[in-house]
């Protein structure tokens, strides 16, 4: 189709139908002030900040909103406009509190940001907050409505890009709020703690519940022994707090940032993603191969979405793995194998997970096979967010420090570890590895390509040994409910199954995308931080699990194979119903 | 009943037409219309009905037949009657109580004396009716009475059936060209001929913004879509407008038909109708027009054989004003909350289930039926140069008769407010009207001679609206209006939008500090501040205009504003704390009949000897004032 001609502030351009106002300006280098519209959504049109001036229009209209039309002419500013904006914005700021210094926002808020652009410098109409105590019932998220601008950002998320539905608008007029569903608490909505809605927020609305002060309390404890993990996705996304571009792999700052805090033992969650593939690979061929358990297989390492899955999927639950997810295996591994072989007493181990993701605060207690090792196999779980601000608050030179290594037990990694971290990287690794215990070769070319990018849903069939394996990757929970609807519509027919093997991750693009990477994601990011992981991938010695020395040597010294009946006491855990609301 | 094919319609219009014909002094038989629309019941008309059933049962008329029928428009004087009987001629009672009611049929239609001094004149003439050479009428009955307005030169179009046929009898209304205009739709006129008589017609959306109701029909009729729908909003919310109500509760099919009409123009098969829950009656009137429409075969399959299938399904909302708005009405119908959505893509291309979909207001639709039976140009000679037709108002507040009035367009405001609502009650100055409910404004004295248009009331800084009028006098404080306004709109903005949300309590807020004497020196600016920002940046019609009476008040109404913040006096003594009552003692005579209404009891004095009011204990309610007969009590 021919691109429409249009004039914005005089100047002429070309632009494709379909073009929003606010786009097309960014042609003309102009950044047209918003507050609500996010690009990762449909525009919800709710600030009245990025209003413009439409020749013919008697109405000013929102940028984020209104397609360009034929001939259109557009003034993106003038006086009256700016008017406008400010007065807007004012108006916001008269129902916001005033507490900057103690928000977790301080210093990346959208609307500080704004209030600065624009100068204001008063109070300019009378300040009036509603007083409403936050929600703290999740381990994951606190909802503070006081500071909510009611941009929407957050409920579109968890309805349409999430379909989780636990985030409603409540009420109307100045008492419109956003709360769960049916006005209960968090923690007894359907939330999946995936944390995407505070990753939206433009404020300090709903944020992460840190657990930064347990973490720095078992530091200062002389009695115990604090040990961390990183995710694979952390890796690429810390960066970008100390001015680095998304997606700059800093494995090895991170770990020197780690042990200069105080850490006895620095691991990485991508060691315990090459023993999740090595159990789940193993099960997969044991149901593909040799027909033990049903088809597809679907994976199970995001905890947002085996909480969804409890919630939702029920009667899929004979397919789902059994496997835990990485650092959970990981924080079993520290207080058996590390433990005996350093002679710890494990009690004193204490295990602190840093992680893109929210749910895994929640994950470290979902169930008693998180306490495998006759305690909590993970102590702490905090974000990427949490470990910026620690790494910032201790006055370290992130981007100066020497690259180190991880410790050799529970630390090296294959490259099949670290692309857990972008969506379709579980499947690749599984599939690397699956290959391998069907046909016991090496592969050629381990780079499965069609699984990769950030397409919400990525079908291939991939040929081992002569047989077709038909998989699926879904990621961003609205689409898993297609791919899911379709297994349990031919499994409700008793037709074969449209796949074998189904990989799911709750946030968009995997965990690159997670709800508690450093703020600002948007598509492109999320590119760069999934580039930077294929790019740790291609640059490792071992490409597949299954070669990493220290898996092999943890089989040989510990769990004897995978699916033994060790591995399925530390490794392995179990799925039941709950409710998707409790009143 | 069977369905009917086309003969069969007309040949029903026609049995009915001479059925109906045959009233008045023509009549065989007596016919007593009571006005049965919502507030004509809750004025009483069910208790009328009775005491005149009663009564005619035993006085022993046998042949006279008691009707139903839907708002005459004389509200200030509900319940209201018809009498039609064999050689007098047809009369309106007003305030007709179960003994007026008996009454009328001893006296009247017994009798056949008609009770002059309880007649009304009827507001304007039948429309449909052909012309014919005036009678002189038998008796008195063509004597007004005493409350009865002068030549009103109202026109009903709209309204043409209410108050005239029974609402719950299809026969009656297809015994008034009822249905002829789909008929005409259907086998005579191509889709593209419709369009075009409405374009002639000059018909603009009555709901409020007045858009062109031709081009929205083409927008939807040229998208290339499986299904599309036809939506009558009838959401109406505004407080004092009933306009919608009395139409649907007196006509209900002339909306099913310009609904098929509708849909048979752009290819629209399902109809629904978004009212809200709060009409009972109008819901129940609908549905049994529906049963009925559905009966005939004018909705359903193969609509008079036709080929055309088109039905109409009720979808009640739950009170909310926005829901008004149509995205916000379209996310109701679909189960979501209703808010309002960016615009475009408009509904007309994308709308209910994201299918193209046309919106119009009851009003705008009633129109139509009557625009292609007797033609566009006929309608586009009606009004002004770029508002054609009539339009309906719900006259309210300070007027001497309030009223459901329909005037062409282009009558001045000064017509509508001094020769049909008879000026102002009680004798007092005439202050303001304000149109458009509380998204208008406030109009002065000195333009009561604007001829009512959508655009000279857009010049003043209100709208048309979907048809509140709203009269003050001296008494009103504009401070106060404003206020009472703003609560509503505040109240009921869906809180989506930042500049509606925060900007409309921020301006409740300001006015009510204004009206406490505690506004401050840059209150006015505070107030024009914000209403601009709400007017630009708000994303609906509800946010944009919710400044209006402010805004409009701040241009004619200035210097009552700056007496409530420089001087903390309210020029009209409305705004309680900024009131004081006070006993003049050289007026007062010390009756102490003020002193015996007062609730407070904080009013003394000894018998003929000037009285007094304890300050402190006044709660400011004015029934001293408004009690005494010597003008001895004042405020300030």
């Amino acid at each position: 189709m021919n691109g429409f001609k249009i004039q914005i502030n005089g100047i002429d351009l070309e632009v494709e139908p379909g073009t929003t106002i606010l786009k097309a300006a960014e042609r003309v280098n102009v950044r047209i002030p918003r507050l609500c519209y996010h690009p990762d959504l449909p525009a919800w049109a709710a600030c009245g900040i990025c209003v413009v001036k439409v020749e013919g229009a008697p109405k000013m209209l929102r940028a984020c909103a209104t397609p360009v039309g034929p001939g259109m002419k557009i003034v993106t500013h003038d006086p009256e406009i700016y008017r406008v904006r400010k007065n807007v914005i004012e108006l916001i700021l008269s129902t916001h509190p005033n507490d900057c210094l103690q928000c977790p926002r301080n210093g990346n808020c959208e609307l500080q940001k704004l209030a600065a652009d624009f100068g204001i410098r008063d109070v300019a109409f009378e300040h009036r907050v509603a007083e409403i105590p936050p929600d703290e019932s999740t381990e994951s998220l606190i909802l503070n409505p006081s500071k909510c601008v009611k941009c929407g950002r957050c409920a579109i998320v968890c309805q349409q890009m999430q379909n989780v539905w636990a985030l409603e608008f409540v009420g109307r007029g100045e008492n419109m709020r956003i709360a769960p569903t049916a006005d209960v608490t968090l923690n007894d909505s359907p939330c999946i703690k995936c944390g995407q809605c505070s990753a939206h927020c433009p404020v300090g609305a709903i944020y992460e519940k840190s657990h930064a002060q347990p973490v720095w309390k078992a530091l200062e404890s002389p009695d115990l022994h604090p040990v961390a993990q990183i995710a694979p996705a952390v890796r690429v996304a810390i960066g970008e707090a100390f001015g680095f571009e998304p997606g700059t792999v800093l494995t090895g700052k991170t770990y020197a940032a780690l042990r200069r805090l105080g850490f006895k033992a620095v691991f990485d969650t991508n060691f315990a993603a090459d023993l999740t593939i090595m159990e789940e690979a193993t099960e997969f061929v044991q149901r593909f191969a040799h027909g033990k358990g049903v088809l597809p297989l679907i994976t199970s390492c995001c905890p947002a979405w085996v909480d969804y899955l409890e919630k939702y999927y029920v009667d899929l639950i004979p397919h789902f793995s059994t496997a835990k997810s990485p650092h959970a295996m990981c924080g079993a591994m520290a207080k058996t194998y590390f433990a005996k072989k350093m002679g710890l007493d494990p009690k004193k181990i204490f295990m602190v997970s840093v992680m893109p993701c929210t749910a895994k605060k929640f994950e470290i207690t979902r169930s008693k096979e998180m306490f495998s090792t006759g305690m909590q196999d993970v102590d702490v779980s905090i974000t990427t967010r949490e470990l910026s601000r620690m790494i910032k608050a201790s006055g370290l030179d992130f981007a100066n420090l020497p690259d180190e290594d991880a410790d050799s037990i529970l630390g090296a990694y294959s490259g099949a570890g670290v692309i857990f971290g972008a969506t379709g990287g579980v499947m690749e690794a599984a599939l690397r590895t699956a290959h391998h215990l069907i046909t016991r070769k090496e592969l050629d070319d381990v780079n499965f390509t069609a699984v990769r990018g950030l397409q919400g849903i990525k079908e291939a069939t991939i040929e081992i040994a002569g047989k077709p394996i038909r998989v699926a990757v879904a990621h961003w929970m609205a689409n898993i409910e297609i791919v899911l609807n379709r297994v349990r519509e031919a499994l409700k027919a008793g037709t074969e199954p449209p796949y074998h093997f189904i990989e799911v991750m709750a946030c968009r693009g995997g965990c690159v995308g997670g709800g508690g990477q450093p703020y600002g994601a948007d598509d492109e990011v999320r590119s760069k931080r999934a580039a930077g992981i294929y790019q740790d991938d291609a640059s490792s010695a071992k490409r597949c699990s299954h070669q990493n020395p220290y898996i092999q040597k943890l089989y040989m010294e510990f769990l004897g194979a995978p699916l033994s009946h060790k591995a399925h006491e530390l490794l392995h855990t179990a799925y039941r119903a709950r409710p998707r609301y409790r009143f | 009943m069977a369905k009917l094919n086309v003969e069969q319609l007309r040949k029903r219009r026609a049995e009915w037409r001479r059925e109906s014909e045959a009233r008045g002094d023509a009549a065989k038989r007596t016919r007593i219309l009571v006005g049965l629309g919502t507030c004509g019941i809750a004025a009483g008309a069910r208790a009328a009905w009775d005491a005149m059933a009663d009564e005619l049962a035993k006085a022993g008329v046998k042949d006279a037949e008691l009707r139903r029928t839907g708002c005459m428009g004389l509200c200030y004087s509900e319940p209201t009657v018809e009498v039609q009987t064999p050689g007098l001629a047809p009369t309106i009672y007003g305030d007709v109580t179960p003994d007026l009611a008996r009454r009328i049929v001893r006296e009247h239609i017994v009798g056949r004396q008609p009770l002059t001094e309880h007649v009304y004149a009827r507001p304007a003439p039948d429309s449909l009716a052909p012309p014919r050479p005036a009678r002189p009428a038998a008796g008195a009955a063509a004597a007004p009475g005493p409350a009865a307005p002068a030549a009103s030169g109202q026109l009903r179009i709209v309204l043409r059936n209410c108050g005239i046929i029974d609402p719950e009898n299809i026969d009656e209304y297809i015994a008034r060209d009822g249905y002829a205009a789909l008929e005409k739709a259907l086998f005579q006129m191509t889709p593209e001929q419709v369009v075009e008589e409405l374009r002639k017609s000059g018909l603009r959306g009555r709901g409020g913004a007045g858009f062109p109701t031709w081009r929205k029909w083409t927008f939807t009729r040229d998208v290339k879509a499986d299904v599309k729908y036809v939506i009558c909003n009838a959401d109406e919310g505004d407080p004092g407008a009933y306009m919608d109500r009395s139409t649907l509760e007196g006509d209900p099919h002339s909306i099913l038909e310009a609904m098929a009409i509708a849909g048979r123009t752009v290819g629209a098969g399902q109809g629904y109708v978004y009212i809200r829950a709060e009409y009972p009656l109008a819901i129940q009137r609908l549905e049994t027009a529906i049963a009925q429409a559905r009966a005939y075969g004018l909705l359903g399959r193969d609509i008079l054989g036709s080929g055309f299938d088109f039905d109409v399904e009720l979808r009640l909302g739950a009170g909310a004003f926005v829901c008004g708005e149509e995205t916000a009405l379209i996310a109701s119908i679909e189960g979501q909350r209703g808010m309002p959505i960016p615009r475009p893509p408009f509904p007309a291309v994308r709308g209910l289930w994201r299918k193209p979909t046309v919106i119009n207001n009851v009003e705008t639709l009633a129109n139509i039926p009557v625009i292609l039976l007797r033609g566009g140009e006929w309608f586009g000679g009606i009004g002004t140069a770029t508002s054609k037709g009539t339009k309906v108002f719900a006259l309210t507040g300070k007027t001497a008769r309030s009223g459901l009035v329909e005037v062409p367009m282009g009558m001045t405001l000064r017509q509508i407010v001094y020769d049909i609502g008879g000026g102002i009650m009680g004798g007092r100055a005439f202050k303001a009207v304000q149109t458009g409910g509380p998204s208008g404004g406030v109009i002065p004295a000195a333009h009561l001679d604007t001829p009512i248009d959508y655009e000279s009331l857009q010049s003043l800084g209100s709208i048309m609206g979907s048809g509140g009028m709203i009269v003050m006098d001296e008494d009103d404080c504009m401070v106060d209006v404003n206020r009472f306004y703003l609560e509503f709109t505040v109240d009921e903005s869906c809180g989506k939008c930042a500049p509606c949300r925060i900007g409309g309590r921020s301006l409740y807020n300001l006015l009510a500090k204004i009206a406490r004497g505690q506004g401050t020196g840059d209150a006015l600016d505070q107030l024009r501040e914000i209403g601009h920002a709400m007017q630009k940046a708000s994303l609906c019609g509800l946010g944009q205009s919710a400044p209006n009476p402010v805004l409009s008040a701040l241009r004619y109404f200035p210097d009552e504003y700056r007496a409530h913040i420089a001087d903390r006096r309210c020029p009209a003594g409305k705004c309680k704390d900024l009131v004081v009552y006070y006993i003049l003692p050289e007026k007062c005579v010390g009756c102490g009949l003020c002193a015996r209404r007062c609730p407070a009891s904080c009013i003394a004095g000894e018998k003929r000897q000037p009285h007094t009011i304890d300050r402190a204990r006044c709660i400011k309610c004015g029934e001293c004032y408004d009690v005494c007969k010597f003008e001895a009590v004042s405020r300030t």
